[in-house]
């Protein structure tokens, strides 16, 4: 009997309600970091490099180390301004699979074990998308 | 004009698109390509790989804002970002394939028909038809708020809403956009869901869907980052201005205007890509 209550009651920790709170929390958070983020490298990319002449108009293709997760960390890390932009579009990029893994998390606490199965297809759809779909 | 100048312009631009998405409800995301591309000259495929950024910014942004006033159901929409991400990611294979002309193209036909679909108006709330059984199974069915307390409803035509939502995704990877007019006449037209919670939801799904096309996006090189970084703080900056002054502003006149404008870049994008200069 009181394990049941105390099912029930971790139940009602993680009701709709308070889900859509921590939802909106986190999705608020991501958007505030990945922002801070591009803005203080936007700030030093122009620093650097704002009198040159713009690449825009002619598609080449970003270099390569600026188009993986992998590549992009290195190049933050490495102070660059160019990855410290992608590395904050990356966290905004990551925010809705942040918002993704909650909601499985949250379902999973609610045993609802058909919208766990519908939330871990989005996200490995999300993961797959983000990996380039290179098996 | 150098880095600087051109990233101030992007800024500005970027800046008002977002004023007005937020302020006429069609997001900026939907203008921010053309301009980017037929007014400065940007390639159209680092302009969408910027827009789709942006579009994940604003969505998370006002979605932050409106799960709070409970009109979100957040069970339609998880379960409807099965098909719009699936759709996205199909998208965006499609937009590595397609020639940039037919990109122009398709994208000015979605800015006409956006055009249009702007210039009606938000319909009554549907009469409730009763549960449907695939969607009650799922436990979709809701109560929203209303003046007289929290009213129940009901989800209808779930199979066809899911089927409209692939397609929704796949204008969305294709186009850079965040499709949010697509999904809301899903959601509101097929599923006989309240307008208020189509529009939210399909708010709180915009950003999961670009996501989905984002990781496809940077791996092929398409988002360039002193690019994208005055069109994500401009659109952000300018969508966080335009739900403050929303109370303040004439958004009908507003709407029309915004709509003629969109009406105009999708005939200009349609003339370039016809004529081959995109």
């Amino acid at each position: 009997m009181a394990a049941i209550e105390q099912k029930d009651r971790l139940a009602s920790d993680w009701s709709d309600e308070q889900v859509e709170t921590v939802i909106g929390n986190i999705l608020r958070a991501g958007v505030m970091l990945a922002g801070g983020v591009v803005l203080l490298g936007g700030i030093a990319y122009l620093a650097a490099h704002g009198h040159e002449q713009p690449d825009v108009h002619v598609f080449k293709g970003v270099s390569p180390e600026l188009r993986s997760v992998r590549g992009i960390t290195a190049d933050a890390l490495a102070l660059h301004p160019r990855g410290i932009v992608q590395l904050g579009l990356l966290l905004l990029i990551a925010t809705p699979v942040a918002r993704v893994v909650l909601a499985a998390y949250a379902f999973h606490r609610q045993r609802d074990r058909v919208f766990v199965a519908v939330a871990l297809f989005v996200l490995l759809v999300l993961l797959g998308s983000l990996a380039g779909w290179r098996l | 004009m150098d880095v600087l100048h051109l990233s101030f312009v992007i800024w500005i631009s970027a800046l008002i698109a977002g004023l007005l998405g937020a302020l006429t409800g069609l997001g900026g995301g939907v203008v921010i390509v053309p301009t980017l591309s037929l007014l400065l000259g940007v390639d159209i495929r680092y302009a969408i790989g910027a827009s789709l950024v942006s579009v994940i910014a604003t969505s998370s942004g006002a979605a932050a804002a409106y799960v709070r006033e409970g009109f979100t159901n957040l069970r339609i929409g998880m379960f409807l970002e099965m098909a719009t991400t699936l759709g996205a990611t199909a998208g965006a294979f499609l937009a590595g394939v397609l020639h940039t002309n037919v990109i122009a193209v398709i994208f000015g036909a979605v800015l006409i028909v956006s055009a249009y679909l702007s210039r009606t108006n938000p319909p009554p709330d549907p009469e409730d038809r009763g549960p449907d059984p695939l969607a009650s199974r799922l436990r979709m069915d809701s109560t929203y708020p209303t003046p007289e307390g929290p009213k129940p409803y009901h989800v209808r035509a779930l199979p066809q809403g899911f089927g409209l939502m692939f397609v929704a995704g796949g204008l969305s990877g294709l186009l850079g956009i965040g499709s949010g007019a697509a999904k809301v006449l899903a959601m509101d037209q097929v599923m006989r869901v309240p307008f208020k919670v189509s529009t939210t939801t399909s708010n709180f799904m915009i950003g999961v869907t670009a996501a989905a096309s984002a990781g496809l996006y940077l791996n092929r090189g398409y988002i360039k980052p002193g690019l994208a970084m005055p069109v994500v703080i401009g659109v952000l900056m300018g969508s966080m201005l335009g739900t403050r002054v929303l109370v303040k502003a004439h958004t009908k006149q507003l709407r029309l205007a915004f709509s003629l404008v969109i009406l105009a870049l999708g005939i200009e994008m349609i003339f370039n890509g016809l004529t081959g200069r995109i």
